[in-house]
């Protein structure tokens, strides 16, 4: 087995860090989707842009709605935040973005090994010691691996820019809080994705 | 009105087209083998399986959000997996996810588990405020389809299309 593949090898990053590393090395461009929970609380806390989609419910959904995103634009590079819990809840859907291959499709997965937002209870794969990453590549995911620090996150997020994906990074987390909740108003977020993307092109009014 | 000649998968196709649609993620079915034959054919679509219904949402959400019409194919025990997805993701945020549900479980199922499901689709529909509507007949199944589709678009709400058996013949079954 190569390193690479090796969870145990990643070391455990703060949170909190994660999101605002990936929004200060993306810059305006990108797509950046939140899956639920403390994966859009992160990238909310770090800063809102145009182009970020908070995903307040719909546990799982994140990767799919970020292969949407990526098949409708594909110029235009896509980032997921999906939480190690959620990916458990569709699993599947690793192997239906291998199948489709989207080259601008980057998966980061924040694997802290529990429930963090409903208590801290430990995941099945905690338990079992599932690697997520491992699952990625058996899935298709050739590029899939686990960043063993914030310089290799650094390295591998520039890496997602330039060459053709689709990537997935797995990161290690601590069990730290997310500094702030993303305001709940779904309608509005989803407004200001499309503007961000061009989807809709009208000025808003007053 | 003319008489209706083409078969309901050609016309289902054709509607389509006429809205835009061309993302078809889709958990398969028997009865929607023509259609999601007819639409791997056709280089307008971008048609492909997802392992789970909640995904084909998940898809069509996105990519409407970024400026590409979609809809979901599946079938009626697929479909009861998806309160969660529809209410938290099409519903709440004011996404126009179309769903197209082969119905299963009425008109001479021969799968109990699929006649239980069956009772549930509607209910869930209803209870999600979800727009929805039967196609049982060739000769309304443009009407329908392309009103459902269209009126989904204009005002941002997730809407399903149930295919009959009166409309597809359903799956083939034998006498017990």
């Amino acid at each position: 087995m190569s390193a690479a593949t090796v969870a145990h090898n990643a070391k455990r990053l703060p949170r909190a860090g994660v999101a605002k590393r990936l929004v200060a090395r993306i810059g305006d461009g990108p797509a950046v989707i939140g899956g639920i929970g403390n994966a859009n609380f992160d990238l909310w806390a770090a800063g809102h842009r145009a182009r970020n989609f908070y995903m307040l419910g719909s546990m799982g959904l994140a990767i799919p709605i970020g292969l949407g995103v990526a098949l409708a634009q594909p110029d235009r590079r896509v980032f997921v935040l999906e939480g190690d819990g959620s990916l458990l809840m569709q699993m599947g859907c690793l192997a239906t973005v291998a199948a489709r291959a989207p080259r601008n499709l980057a998966i980061l997965i924040l694997d802290n090994g529990t429930f963090q937002i409903t208590g801290g209870q430990p995941t099945p794969a905690e338990q079992s010691g599932t690697d997520l990453v491992a699952v990625a590549r058996a899935c298709g995911l050739h590029r899939a691996t686990w960043a063993a620090d914030e310089a290799e996150l650094d390295r591998l997020i520039d890496l997602c820019l330039i060459e053709d994906g689709p990537h997935a990074i797995g990161l290690k987390l601590d069990d730290s809080p997310p500094e702030r909740q993303t305001e709940r108003d779904p309608p509005q977020l989803r407004d200001r994705f499309m503007r961000g993307m061009g989807a809709k092109r009208d000025r808003t009014l007053g | 009105m003319q008489t209706e000649t083409r078969p309901w998968h050609a016309i289902v196709l054709e509607v389509f087209k006429a809205n835009g649609i061309r993302l078809i993620p889709y958990v398969p079915d028997n009865v929607l083998k023509p259609l999601i034959a007819a639409c791997h054919a056709d280089p307008f679509f971008t048609a492909f399986p997802t392992a789970r219904e909640e995904e084909a949402v998940g898809i069509v959400c996105g990519a409407w959000m970024a400026g590409m019409r979609g809809l979901c194919l599946m079938q009626t025990s697929g479909f009861a997996t998806l309160p969660n997805a529809l209410a938290s993701l099409p519903c709440a945020f004011q996404i126009p996810a179309l769903v197209m549900v082969s119905e299963r479980g009425t008109l001479g199922e021969f799968n109990m588990g699929q006649a239980m499901v069956c009772r549930t689709m509607r209910p869930i529909l209803d209870s999600l405020g979800m727009e929805h509507h039967t196609v049982s007949r060739l000769d309304e199944c443009e009407f329908i389809v392309d009103r459902t589709i269209r009126q989904a678009f204009m005002t941002q709400s997730p809407a399903a299309l149930i295919l009959s058996p009166l409309l597809t013949g359903g799956k083939a079954v034998a006498r017990a």
